[in-house]
């Protein structure tokens, strides 16, 4: 496979994947805001906060609210991680690689950008959003399930496999983070204990983690057993282990692949030593951050490795 | 920290805002309606669907009986269906501008151009004995040059010919082919005669328009092809593919084969990307390309180098190889020519082929069939004047109103002169020119290009000019699309069918009346 084809599968892995998951956050995170108490001081800019985007979005907007944070992540065209310019690159990454991904492929991705193209104001109003935003979510796991049930199992597929799973397990940070973000604003008050709670059962709903995880852990939804569930699981697609150890079995196949293997289980273990913190509270924020840093490096690697 | 992004080519591309969805109720014409029996072919030209008022051709019967059937909201909602169609499957094409580069939807018209199969058949035997003759003729030129020595072509114009590379003399490609892919663009004259209006050998586009055209026409509408006897066009990819690998230097079951585009900048683009697709082959640029120490020619794979057998490629000669041609080029292979010459890698077309699409020669073309060959042509050229012969130049000088002049190595319908629709002062300009370079220019008549009915707006029915491109493959065999391209001026009264140049198209039906409908 050419290098140059495998980079470009590798980002139509991604950046679907940051579709589908900035689409669901933003789909649910006013429904967080609903149930907290108004004391809570936390805002749609906290979105902007954990994807790392305060730079650009401030030299965008001065005003920090609802409408000015839901257009610079689903609309502008100035934020190259906006739904609307991941929704470009995969259309240009799979217009350029058309010949080793199902044809239909290529259909879906056209009807969904034209899509969004046109009703993205839609979005951007309150009263419409939740229905564009499942429409998104929606074609988006068309066009994966397009992809799991057509593409041969072939080094296009590892490729495709690898950029989802990084972008995953990025994601996944990035939810946690949005979580202790917020959990730090919970005064401690008669409220806390609700407002935490409901905190956590966002974080874990924005992942689609909520049913695995009552099934699978059997505990009420609190900090620490969320954390652990989400970094660690073997089960859960989502968690941060699992997307490792996913990134780790496709490598194995893959040629030339024994640097990036010795960085996924690396990475596994570091996983395995945060796990066991004590606390999940400011001081994880930097836990955090680390892990991005390693599945930034876990990302060069895999860029040094096979598209030269 | 922030998102890792990719800057990969996403970023500077231009995005064409799309139209999408129906017609809102009030935009439809009330009170209008396509009038079949109404419409009336243009006196003086041939109509290739009718063949007077409201009477339509043999093999064009069963479409138009079954056209008619529909109710015109029928048919507004299938020409809808047909426009977001080819949105979605991105059917586009790059049209350059001072704005940046914009991706334009595929114009086309829902009623096909119907030709009966029994005068296809004759036409493509034609296309098969010129291509045959135009590679003996290359082939010839590289070697002995026995045409010229014979004097049947004037020496002079083989040396003056932008499009003849020294680089090539005396290299021997497989089965003596240089041109394996040939676009042939047929005019029908008022007589309903095809003739050869030009060659294009050297990187012929179009011919996946052709494969979606039939494509759209299928879903828009399937229940004529359950009536219509309609010879499929599908197989050209599969003809392609072997065609290819049959050049592959090295005798191995599975050679590799690659497309190589110019990259997704290029106006062709979806072209590269859809025919690698088909074809199941890889899709590559020159940057993706590597020629080694062993004069081979490798791709960079994520398993290292791999070696590439044969190139489909999609460049033109002079910037396939920065060190044999323009040093500046960064869209070739540095050492592919060596390559090439080694017999290493074989490329379609080969390089040097350019030499008999030169309008000069073009002229000569019955001659060159007559003398390969030691046949007569079986499709006529248009008939064209030379202006380096001091007696046809002044022919042209003194009927510029009358005649289309065209430089000799310009494609794509640019630079030329369309004398009727000319100005004074084209006209003088246009005089200046084939005075200074006598060599560069010819004429021909102006052609009364055939016409089809095509749907207007929403329910007009206009006749259209169009011409016809049909592409054709020789390797050890040769092969001829089941039709071709059929392209259409869209604006009234232009023969003009260049889609950089407001062209659309249209479905083209080889029908067999012989042995009925289904």
């Amino acid at each position: 496979m050419l290098s140059k084809v495998a980079e470009r599968v590798y980002w139509v892995g991604r950046y679907l994947e940051r579709i589908e998951s900035t689409a669901r956050i933003l789909s649910i995170y006013d429904q967080l805001l609903f149930d907290l108490p108004r004391r809570v001081k936390l805002g749609w800019y906290n979105l902007i906060v954990i994807n790392g985007l305060e730079t650009s979005f401030c030299e965008r907007y001065s005003v920090r609210d609802e409408r000015n944070v839901v257009k610079f992540l689903l609309g502008d065209e100035d934020n190259a991680s906006s739904v609307q310019s991941s929704l470009k690159a995969v259309r240009e990454n799979i217009r350029t690689t058309r010949d080793v991904i199902p044809s239909e492929t290529w259909e879906l991705v056209n009807e969904l950008s034209l899509y969004v193209q046109d009703n993205v104001a839609q979005g951007i109003t309150r009263s419409r959003r939740y229905e564009f935003l499942e429409d998104i979510i929606g074609a988006c796991q068309q066009i994966s399930g397009l992809l799991y049930g057509n593409m041969a199992r072939d080094e296009a597929w590892d490729m495709l496999n690898l950029g989802q799973s990084l972008e995953r397990a990025d994601m996944t940070t990035r939810n946690l983070d949005a979580g202790i973000a917020a959990i730090l604003q919970v005064e401690d008050d008669e409220f806390a204990i609700n407002s935490r709670q409901i905190i956590w059962g966002n974080v874990l709903r924005s992942l689609n983690a909520e049913q695995p995880f009552r099934r699978t852990v059997r505990s009420s939804v609190k900090g620490g057993p969320v954390v652990k569930y989400l970094l660690t699981s073997k089960s859960f697609p989502r968690s941060l282990f699992y997307c490792v150890t996913e990134m780790s079995i496709v490598s194995a196949s893959l040629p030339m692949s024994r640097d990036v293997l010795k960085s996924a289980e690396a990475l596994k273990a570091q996983i395995l030593e945060y796990s066991e913190r004590e606390s999940f509270d400011e001081g994880f924020r930097d836990d955090l951050n680390e892990l991005q840093l390693s599945l930034a490096e876990l990302h060069a690697l895999i860029g040094k490795t096979w598209f030269f | 920290m922030g998102r890792m992004l990719y800057a990969g080519t996403s970023e500077r591309l231009e995005y064409k805002k799309y139209l999408y969805g129906l017609v809102p109720d009030e935009q439809v014409e009330k009170g209008m309606s396509i009038e079949w029996k109404q419409y009336a072919p243009e006196k003086g030209f041939y109509d290739e669907v009718y063949s007077r008022t409201g009477v339509a051709r043999g093999p064009a019967k069963d479409l138009i009986s079954c056209m008619k059937s529909m109710s015109d909201e029928e048919m507004l909602s299938r020409k809808m269906a047909a426009e977001s169609t080819i949105k979605e499957m991105g059917v586009s094409f790059t049209v350059y501008t001072e704005g940046g580069n914009i991706d334009r939807a595929w114009p086309f018209d829902i009623i096909p151009r119907v030709i009966d199969k029994a005068q296809w058949d004759k036409t493509a035997e034609g296309l098969r004995q010129r291509l045959k003759a135009l590679n003996l003729f290359i082939d010839d030129l590289y070697h002995k040059q026995r045409i010229i020595k014979d004097g049947v072509i004037p020496e002079f114009i083989i040396k003056q010919s932008k499009n003849y590379r020294k680089e090539c003399e005396g290299v021997s490609p497989r089965f003596g082919v240089w041109a394996h892919i040939c676009g042939t663009d047929l005019v029908r004259d008022k007589d309903g005669q095809f003739y050869v209006l030009e060659d294009n050998l050297r990187v012929p586009s179009g011919v996946s328009y052709m494969l979606e055209n039939r494509s759209i026409m299928k879903r828009v509408l399937p229940e004529v092809f359950e009536q219509v006897n309609i010879a499929p066009v599908g197989d050209y990819p599969e003809h392609l593919f072997e065609m290819l690998s049959s050049l592959s230097p090295r005798r191995k079951a599975n050679p590799v084969v690659a497309v190589l585009t110019p990259g997704i900048y290029n106006s062709a683009y979806f072209e590269h990307a859809f025919l690698a697709q088909r074809m199941g082959t890889e899709l590559i640029e020159g940057s993706d390309l590597v020629v080694g120490d062993d004069d081979c020619v490798y791709m960079k794979t994520i398993s290292g180098l791999e070696r590439v057998d044969v190139i489909y490629r999609r460049i033109d000669d002079l910037f396939l190889d920065p060190e044999a041609f323009d040093p500046s080029s960064v869209l070739g292979v540095p050492g592919l020519m060596r390559a090439w010459r080694a017999g290493n890698v074989a490329l379609a077309n080969a390089p040097g082929a350019g030499v008999a699409d030169d309008k000069v020669i073009y002229a000569y073309v019955p001659e060159i069939i007559r003398y390969y060959l030691g046949e007569e042509p079986k499709i006529p050229n248009v008939e064209t004047y030379l202006c380096f012969d001091d007696k046809q130049r002044e022919y042209v000088l003194a009927n510029l109103d009358k005649l289309v002049v065209k430089p000799a190595n310009e494609s794509g319908g640019y630079g030329m002169l369309i004398g009727p629709h000319s100005t004074k002062k084209e006209r003088e300009t246009f005089a200046e020119l084939i005075k200074a370079n006598p060599r560069n220019y010819i004429a021909q008549p102006t052609l009364a290009l055939s016409t089809a009915p095509t749907l207007i707006g929403q329910s007009k029915l206009e006749p259209r000019h169009l011409d016809l491109r049909p592409f054709i493959l020789q390797g050890k065999d040769s092969y001829v699309t089941t039709g071709g391209l059929t392209r259409v001026a869209m604006k009234k009264g232009s023969l003009v069918v260049n889609s950089s140049q407001g062209g659309g198209s249209k479905d083209t039906w080889i029908v067999d009346t012989a042995t009925g409908g289904k």
